[in-house]
């Protein structure tokens, strides 16, 4: 498993080359070994981007990232091997609609790891099983519901033997009726010692989950602390009012 | 649309002295003419139709804004519509099924084309069945030259597509003048040009000089097919495989090539057939396709509007086999 440390992180965007907006400022975080931190906050606050820095989606403008002491944000970074090592769902599934569920899943050891087909297959129904999508797995996602497809998608993530797994809003674009099915796996794997970093509006599972909670405002890290803490007696006036205005 | 006005303009430049004395024999001899000349008007009628269809039905979202729109604006109005088609306006229709009208203006052309040529060669083998006889022997140099260079061009259209979404400066730039220079020169200068100049250079004989010709004139066009398709496929899929460890090369193969070939199927396709009639062009290569032995042919016996209907009928029947061809490809692919 892996440590995952942020240093005064900062992204600035520039819209249409004229106004920049600065969408992480000074981001500071460290995800300690089979650790879970959820970041909550309004939206546009900069959690995704924050997050999708982690495994370079994004490219930060400035600051540092570390996994296991390795510098992610170094020019001379292998960054391949760093994507293989962490996970990640996204909000929107992202699975390969022209392959079969079982070979979005082995993708990526096949080619990346140079898995033999008939290994990765095992490995893929073995996740299958775990995700409980066993019998799906000739199916196309296309044929699957929102909660299912992304139940691949963590069984895909999980198919590189990541040490740490990142979610970016994994339940947002699902029916309610849905989203229990993905956050009980999430669970399995958070109850499992993953290093997990996730962004998500689901704050029964950040509550029952988490070993920490940042909350993030206008790209800034407002208030770190435990479950407990930021839900009962949050310090920052920002984080009391976010809270009052979703639970 | 621009590609189409290209064609147009260059295709009249190579018969029309001698047409114009063929019009004025056949006018003071023989009663054919005003056949042909019925056949030309439904022709142009149902052309009409089909474009007016073409309008209506596909291209809604075009008609307010101006109608000389891009191919690749096109291209990525209608991803933005529906992601999993292009469409081009280039070419002809392609029918789909349930579209009833177009679906009938398709029937009445082809049937209509049938019969007619039919009816030539049987109630009027003099000189028709000659003239069928002689035309139809360059169809397989037709063939030849279209499928050769398709092949062909979507290669060079794989490489130039590639090179206008690359991130590299100057491949960029590359291909991007390639484009420009290609679309900017009218197709048959562009095609005896290239054939000259690899017949100096290289010494290629005349069908392999033709077969490369075409094929960089179309790969400019298919690049901008490829293109639009490549950024028709979300940019999910390409972020989903390199946080995966996928490397660029690996994500375009596995992840990208292969949802992009069934996005751009159809518009090649369409490509096919606009290449075939373009084909024609190479008759003036002395090459022996359809339209240069159907010129040979006028010029031993002097027969040329009757030669040309006869060239006319078979391009027009080839082309619109091809289009519902296309049509079906294009329905199973929708289907899987």
């Amino acid at each position: 498993m892996a440590k995952i440390e942020i240093k005064d992180l900062c992204k600035d965007f520039s819209v249409e080359g004229i106004k920049t907006v600065h969408a992480v400022r000074h981001a500071s975080l460290t995800v300690n070994d089979g650790e879970v931190v959820v970041i909550i906050g309004p939206s546009g606050s900069g959690k995704s981007t924050l997050l999708r820095s982690v495994n370079k989606l994004e490219e930060p403008t400035s600051g540092s990232i570390f996994i296991d002491d390795v510098e992610v944000t170094s020019p001379s970074a292998d960054l391949r091997k760093i994507r293989e090592e962490v996970g990640m769902v996204f909000q929107s599934f992202n699975l390969f609609p022209h392959l079969s569920v079982l070979d979005n899943i082995t993708l990526a050891p096949r080619k990346v790891l140079k898995m033999d087909k008939k290994e990765a297959d095992e490995l893929g129904m073995q996740l299958l099983k775990r995700v409980g999508l066993e019998e799906k797995a000739k199916n196309k996602p296309g044929q699957l519901s929102g909660g299912q497809q992304q139940r691949v998608a963590i069984a895909r993530a999980l198919a590189m033997k990541p040490k740490a797994m990142l979610f970016d809003e994994p339940t947002s674009a699902l029916d309610p009726e849905m989203i229990k099915e993905v956050l009980d796996v999430m669970m399995d794997l958070a109850k499992e010692g993953m290093t997990m970093l996730l962004v998500t509006h689901e704050m029964g599972f950040a509550r029952a989950a988490a070993d920490k909670i940042v909350f993030m405002d206008s790209g800034e890290i407002i208030e770190t602390g435990t479950p407990e803490k930021i839900f009962t007696s949050p310090e920052s006036e920002r984080t009391k009012s976010f809270l009052n205005h979703i639970l | 649309m621009e590609s189409d006005l290209r064609k147009a303009k260059a295709q009249p430049a190579f018969h029309p002295l001698k047409c114009g004395r063929g019009i004025f024999r056949t006018l003071a001899g023989e009663s054919f003419s005003c056949l042909s000349f019925f056949f030309a008007g439904i022709t142009a009628g149902c052309r009409m139709f089909m474009d007016k269809d073409l309008t209506n039905d596909e291209l809604k979202a075009q008609i307010t804004k101006n109608k000389m729109v891009s191919v690749d604006a096109a291209a990525l109005n209608a991803a933005a519509s529906a992601p999993q088609t292009i469409t081009m306006t280039d070419g002809p229709l392609i029918p789909k099924k349930g579209e009833k009208h177009v679906l009938s203006s398709w029937r009445i052309t082809f049937i209509g084309a049938i019969i007619l040529l039919a009816g030539l060669i049987i109630f009027k083998p003099d000189p028709y069945r000659q003239i069928f006889i002689v035309c139809i022997q360059g169809a397989p140099v037709t063939f030849q030259v279209t499928v050769c260079a398709i092949i062909g061009a979507v290669i060079i259209g794989t490489f130039t597509g590639l090179g206008s979404v690359s991130s590299h400066r100057w491949i960029n730039m590359i291909s991007g003048i390639y484009v420009e220079l290609i679309r900017g020169i009218p197709l048959l200068v562009q095609l005896i040009f290239i054939y000259y100049a690899l017949g100096r250079f290289l010494h290629l004989e005349g069908m392999v000089a033709a077969i490369i010709a075409l094929s960089i004139c179309f790969g400019a066009y298919m690049g901008e097919i490829v293109r639009a398709g490549i950024q028709a496929i979300p940019k999910g899929q390409t972020e989903a495989a390199t946080a995966l460890g996928m490397s660029k090369t690996q994500t375009f193969i596995y992840v990208i090539l292969p949802q992009t070939v069934k996005v751009v199927l159809p518009a090649i396709g369409n490509e096919f057939i606009s290449m075939l009639k373009d084909s024609s062009l190479v008759s003036q290569l002395a090459l022996a396709d359809i339209l240069r032995k159907g010129r040979e042919y006028i010029s031993r016996t002097f027969l040329s509007l009757e030669t040309m209907l006869i060239v006319a009928l078979i391009y027009l029947i080839l082309t619109l086999v091809l289009s519902r061809l296309v049509g079906l490809l294009e329905e199973r692919l929708h289907k899987k």
